[in-house]
């Protein structure tokens, strides 16, 4: 089974916000309209942070584009009181959104806040609503449930049911999330951590490679390579 | 033959009839009760968008009611259990008050976690797909044993006063009478049922003490568990518990000098309660010091970046005139006031008490949001900000409504005050069940 990781590398991230806009795409994430970003309840499972450092003149920006971590010791998983949340055999987090209650113990326990809450029924302007993926996977969300990034699991599927329709056995270069496929810069690597031969497991053992709070004991698969 | 209590027409009278005052207070009660369901089914199926609660801040107003309420139902089983085994026995005549605090506030403790819920429909999921590893499931578990335990223990120490309400009060309504009989269990004042009962509840003393320690452990476990600066320290749990005794306790003051002044129950709710009850909220306020500094010092001290965002933020940030008028309405004034203004003062007792509680609402208030306000990713998201919208307030109002409601009504129907464990004389006993104390309560 591959260990799916991403690398990103912050060098070459310019925040352009293509890996942002093709997730939204991807995965359905319902447009929360103005007031309601306002309010801190958009829905970006894949989000560029800036991380603004020193005052004008001396100014440091970092920026961190921030999709799920998908933990090998997810804080999320275990505070689930139902199993909603729950990683599968090849180390992706998923929610299983009939399930959830809503609780929002999950969104308050990770450390890296990739999990949002849908705090009303979700909605789109109808010519975006035209467009929704259909992918089963990413059908819209109930009101009152959790949902986060899954690495788009259902490229994972599609990928793995192509090579089975063209007769080849499924290779880890198959499959990659839309962010990663979109990102201008080339910035981001995904791939098998497993496989030592794979670029993305190459890169997390580079000296640049770190991850987000390596304290906490999350091991997190998503490795930033140090801007620098 | 009847446990002999000298007192046992002015504990009855209250039962005897329900007045126009009361039913224009139920009526009140209820109204308060009614908006906040609306508001309620509202939010069901509007979505929780129309609080104020956002990201980061997922909790917000009807977490901190959760665990004041369960933190104030602690007073019952601390005066009827703790006090109980430790033989104190000047506790009897407000025992039964007290645990019905308890009784009447756990139900909106454990509703507010089914209020704050995105799906209450899918409650039972719980009970289908559990993970034991999760502190929401140790929540649900304690709380609902707790609940549990709370009814056998209160209505088990009520038989006998049922039953004496069934002899007695002959000219009831006939439903009344009924119901009366019922739950009397056939009780006949036997030396033997006496002894038993004693036994039990002896027995379920000691087992409701652990309960009750458990119960705001796991509560507090709600924070402490996760990695977030301000919740990840272990003396949450036991500042909890201490908390949650101390609001109890204070509650107990409140609704024991409501009684005796609309009930006229000053005989037996005499005095030296009010005396000894000063004593017991003196050390819990400084026991509840004691922990504020610990916990603060330590953090403080220590100096580590998450940490310090969230208690700046606290002693002089964004929450620090919460914080401040926090440590003044739990610790600052009322100790004075107990020091020096409260033995043999009810209306002192009475004003410090209200203060407690609602200085301990707050304190439950600023643990909760602060952290949340400023989460670990702090230096990328920027700075939460939350303030409880519309329905959350009135929530909130028909949460200390219901349990308002809950009590008036219990009072009118049944004795405030155990006739039997107050009782001179218990049939099969020489001494007196519990020695009626002596005014000052010293």
């Amino acid at each position: 089974m591959p260990r799916w990781g991403m690398v990103i590398d912050l060098d070459k991230c310019f925040a352009c916000q293509s890996c942002t806009a093709a997730c939204r795409m991807e995965n359905n994430t319902p447009i929360a309209g103005k007031n309601q970003a306002d309010m801190g309840r958009a829905i970006l499972w894949n989000e560029v942070l800036p991380f603004v450092e020193g005052e004008y003149p001396n100014v440091q920006t970092t920026i961190l584009p921030r999709p799920c971590m998908h933990c090998e010791e997810p804080a999320c998983i275990k505070v689930c009181p139902v199993k909603a949340t729950y990683k599968n055999e090849e180390g992706i987090v998923l929610v299983d959104y009939d399930r959830c209650i809503g609780c929002r113990m999950c969104t308050v326990a990770c450390p890296y806040a990739v999990r949002y809450f849908n705090w009303y029924e979700p909605e789109w302007p109808d010519d975006l609503k035209e467009h929704l993926n259909p992918e089963p996977e990413v059908q819209p969300r109930p009101k009152g449930v959790v949902e986060k990034c899954t690495f788009c699991v259902q490229r994972l599927r599609k990928a793995r049911e192509t090579a089975e329709a063209e007769g080849r056995t499924f290779q880890t270069t198959d499959y990659i999330p839309a962010c990663v496929q979109t990102c201008t810069g080339r910035a981001r690597y995904f791939g098998d951590l497993d496989d030592p031969n794979s670029l993305v497991a190459k890169l997390a053992h580079s000296p640049r490679a770190y991850r987000v709070f390596e304290e906490l004991g999350t091991h997190p698969k998503v490795y930033y390579l140090k801007q620098g | 033959m009847e446990p002999k209590n000298q007192h046992i027409k002015a504990i009855l009278a209250p039962v005897r009839k329900v007045s126009t005052g009361d039913y224009l207070l139920w009526g009140a009660l209820l109204a308060l009760l009614l908006t906040g369901l609306g508001m309620w089914v509202w939010q069901y199926l509007e979505g929780l968008g129309i609080t104020g609660m956002n990201r980061p801040v997922y909790w917000g107003v009807y977490i901190t009611n959760f665990v004041f309420f369960i933190g104030l139902a602690h007073s019952g089983t601390f005066i009827s259990a703790i006090l109980r085994i430790a033989g104190q026995s000047w506790r009897a005549p407000l025992t039964r008050a007290a645990e019905a605090i308890t009784l009447f506030s756990l139900p909106f403790g454990a509703g507010s976690i089914i209020i704050d819920m995105g799906r209450p429909e899918r409650l039972f999921n719980l009970l289908f797909f559990g993970r034991y590893q999760s502190p929401i499931l140790w929540d649900v578990t304690a709380v609902s044993l707790y609940l549990l335990s709370s009814v056998v223990f209160f209505y088990l120490s009520l038989i006998p006063d049922i039953a004496m309400c069934r002899d007695r009060l002959t000219d009831a309504p006939r439903w009344q009478r009924r119901m009366y009989e019922i739950l009397a269990l056939g009780w006949n004042h036997s030396p033997e049922q006496y002894h038993r009962l004693e036994k039990v509840l002896d027995g379920m003393a000691v087992f409701m003490t652990m309960l009750v320690v458990t119960v705001h452990t796991v509560v507090s476990w709600l924070f402490g568990m996760t990695v977030q600066p301000g919740w990840h320290t272990a003396l949450i749990g036991p500042f909890f518990l201490l908390g949650a005794i101390l609001s109890g306790t204070a509650a107990v003051v409140i609704v024991l000098a409501l009684l005796r002044k609309t009930y006229k129950l000053e005989k037996v709710l005499h005095i030296g309660l009010f005396n000894s009850l000063r004593k017991l909220l003196i050390t819990f306020v400084l026991g509840w010091l004691y922990m504020m500094i610990a916990e603060h010092l330590t953090i403080g001290y220590s100096n580590m970046t998450e940490e310090m965002v969230v208690l700046n933020d606290k002693f002089s940030g964004t929450y620090a005139t919460v914080f401040w008028s926090m440590a003044a309405f739990v610790f600052g004034i009322p100790l004075l006031i107990f020091i020096f203004k409260g033995k043999n003062n009810i209306g002192w007792m009475v004003f410090a008490s209200v203060l407690i509680n609602i200085g301990m609402w707050m304190e439950r208030y600023i643990v909760i949001i602060p952290t949340e306000v400023s989460p670990r990713m702090l230096h990328v998201m920027g700075q939460g900000s939350y303030f409880p919208a519309l329905p959350e307030i009135m929530i909130t109002i028909a949460c200390f409504a219901g349990m308002a409601l809950l009590y008036a009504v219990f009072t009118r129907f049944f004795p405030i005050v155990p006739i039997w464990e107050t009782a001179d004389e218990l049939p099969g006993h020489a001494h007196p069940a519990e020695p009626v104390p002596a005014t000052t309560g010293d």
